[in-house]
């Protein structure tokens, strides 16, 4: 049985297709969340790389902010019991943390024993301490989001970025920037602004390993490590931490057969 | 395109506690508009003040706090905010203080009109903002403002220092009335009153304690509407009546096993702060979609004052929810979440008011704790529309049901 989960986040959307609640046949993740034709371009490359169509899909799930505005789906869930899921598929009952910082906002979930979300806590509505803060951030130092920490693995001295205003801290880098402070330093300065603001997040919920981080920041290994040293654990990583969400919503749709 | 038909709304029984206390709310208003005319006195009160000294001395009543709330729920609190803002005031500052002093300088308002005050009787048992909110009317208005000082209180217990502090400012405040409009204070009436206010709360701290029985007789956001009552008449006879009928109908309810929540009652949950007015249908859609019942709420019984003295009386005025500290006000909710079977934590991070959204974090942990349920928040504002996203909201309900859904 096939069961597809589509993922339709604020700036990007992810799609994976599952063959009975346990094998991943595919993913695919486009640019483009809600409101724009990422979702279907997902899709898209999903029946291009299986010689699939959406007939031999048994039922389809979608999650994220976009859920509501699909029609394409048979139901629809929150993305915070899809990353649930999807954090147990990849790391079994142990897991007892996930920690996602998404486009627009950042979540904390906590599981219980037997694999299921018992509690969550997310960031207000300001955008300091999600992803949307580094994109900001990366555009003003014209880097591409994703060389964020291989550069700011090179620091010496990170800077220290006070604001956690969005805007503030915009101004922030841009007169450290002008005050000559070296580029690595300033983008650590960043990383480190994120993981403190995420931190006193997860604090609020009382950290228990084994933890993970989920969504598109989680490949941010300097932001990741930094995040870990301030709680005290180890952050757990897998390549497959951006489809969480979609991977939870296949794995839902497959339990709701 | 298909012209809308519009539903014709049905009629209210006129014995019905719902038009009993709808017509109380709406006639204190009319009452004060009435007062002034005929050149007697009225008073602008803050909602945890001791309506019996005004009840008493006979003076009319309008309660800031419900016109701003009642402005928000229709529609015009963002324009009331903006007319405040212009004027220099901080869009941190309380909403409900922002629509009261852009009232005070426009003094029309379509969606809530009110009289305009002679005197302003604040209390600062709800917050600090209080103060400098009727301290700058004062200014505006040029009328006297008479404060009652009820302090945060960091012990459990209200002490009898804490008791005589307040209660000598109570005759205080009474002498002060009577002095600025020659009134005279009768201990008759004033007993009177007393026995209204006690028997109004007596039945409204039933009525909302009927939320015990699964599933509840009625909706939870019913008691946002009818708390307007308990907080500007509780003291009159007609709200003592119209409380106890609420009472008898909640009864009954559960009796015939029907409710004013419409939906089949799947999840149940406590709700924390005050009601996000500009957005109460769509906060109350999100529960009810999804058969989630909002059964209890410290905002309403916070309006019950039930005493048999003087000092009694006094010290429940010092035992108003923003007045007392994080474990007194934990343990009342925890006691409120077992008593009504409570599966989740509701709780508006409300914008506008810094004291109560401030330790809600700590709070609402412990009290997730004690009772071993999940707990979530959404940003909001009891007046100010600009602080809240319906797509958040929704995704945090929806969680906060996915896991009651899995811990059944
Ligand atoms: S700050 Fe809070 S307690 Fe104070 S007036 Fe505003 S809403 Fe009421």
């Amino acid at each position: 049985m096939y069961t597809l989960g589509i993922d339709i986040g604020s700036t990007t959307s992810k799609c994976a297709l599952m063959k009975d609640g346990k094998e991943i046949v595919a993913t695919s993740l486009r640019v483009g969340g809600m409101g724009t034709d990422g979702p279907e371009a997902a899709i898209t490359d999903i029946w291009a790389r299986t010689y699939l169509t959406r007939s031999d899909v048994d039922k389809v799930i979608v999650t994220g902010y976009g859920r509501k505005n699909y029609e394409g789906a048979d139901g629809e869930v929150s993305e915070l019991t899809c990353h649930a899921f999807g954090g147990n598929y990849v790391y079994g009952n142990e897991l007892r943390t996930i920690i996602d910082i998404g486009g627009q906002d950042a979540k904390v979930i906590c599981m219980n024993d037997q694999g299921r979300m018992s509690n969550f806590i997310m960031n207000d509505k300001c955008a300091a301490g999600t992803g949307r803060f580094l994109e900001v951030m990366a555009n003003i130092l014209k880097m591409d989001i994703n060389n964020l920490s291989d550069c700011a693995m090179q620091s010496t001295s990170p800077a220290s970025i006070s604001s956690t205003c969005t805007v503030f801290a915009e101004s922030e880098v841009i007169s450290q920037l002008a005050n000559g402070v070296k580029r690595p330093d300033l983008v650590a300065g960043i990383c480190e602004s994120v993981a403190t603001r995420v931190g006193a997040l997860v604090r609020r919920v009382q950290v228990k390993e084994k933890v993970c981080m989920s969504g598109g920041v989680a490949a941010n290994e300097y932001l990741r490590k930094v995040l870990g040293d301030k709680l005290g654990v180890t952050i757990e990583y897998d390549p497959l931490a951006q489809y969480f969400g979609a991977i939870g919503a296949a794995i839902y749709a497959y339990n709701k057969k | 395109m298909a012209e809308e038909v519009k539903k014709a709304p049905r009629p209210v029984d006129p014995n019905s506690a719902k038009y009993k206390l709808g017509k109380i709310a709406g006639d204190a208003y009319v009452n004060a508009i009435e007062a002034k005319k005929q050149g007697k006195p009225v008073a602008w009160v803050s909602s945890n003040f001791p309506v019996e000294i005004p009840e008493t001395l006979g003076i009319a009543t309008v309660y800031p706090e419900n016109q701003a709330a009642g402005i928000a729920a229709r529609g015009a609190g963002e324009r009331m905010c903006d007319v405040a803002e212009a004027e220099g005031y901080s869009n941190d500052i309380c909403a409900y203080a922002r629509v009261s002093l852009a009232y005070a300088k426009l003094k029309e308002c379509p969606e809530q009109d009110v009289a305009m005050p002679d005197v302003l009787l604040c209390c600062n048992n709800i917050c600090n903002c209080m103060i400098k909110w009727y301290e700058n009317l004062a200014q505006e208005l040029n009328i006297p403002m008479i404060i009652l000082d009820i302090p945060f209180n960091p012990d459990y217990e209200v002490s009898q220092a804490f008791i005589d502090y307040v209660g000598a400012q109570f005759w205080d405040a009474v002498h002060q009335l009577e002095e600025i409009f020659n009134i005279k204070w009768d201990d008759k009436k004033f007993e009177e009153v007393t026995g209204f206010s006690c028997r109004s709360s007596k039945a409204w701290l039933a009525a909302t304690g009927e939320a015990h029985w699964t599933p509840s007789p009625f909706n939870g956001f019913d008691l946002l509407n009818h708390m307007a009552v308990m907080v500007t008449a509780r003291g009159k006879a007609e709200a003592a009546e119209a409380m106890e009928t609420l009472l008898k109908e909640y009864k009954e309810n559960h009796e015939k096993g029907v409710s004013t929540f419409r939906e089949e009652e799947k999840y149940r949950i406590m709700f924390e702060g005050i009601a996000c007015w500009p957005y109460l249908r769509a906060t109350s859609k999100g529960l009810k979609s999804r058969g989630i019942n909002m059964v209890t709420t410290i905002y309403a019984d916070a309006f019950g004052f039930d005493y048999s003295s003087f000092d009694e009386m006094i010290a429940a005025y010092c035992s108003v929810p923003n007045a007392i500290n994080l474990e007194k006000a934990r343990d009342k909710r925890v006691k409120l979440c077992k008593d009504d079977n409570v599966e989740g934590l509701l709780v508006h991070t409300n914008r506008s008011c810094k004291l109560w959204s401030g330790f809600m974090p700590e709070m609402s942990r412990q009290i997730g704790e004690a009772c071993g349920i999940p707990v979530a928040s959404f940003d909001g504002d009891q007046a100010d529309p600009r602080n809240f996203s319906e797509a958040q909201y929704d995704t945090r309900v929806q969680g906060l049901m996915e896991i009651m859904e899995s811990n059944k």
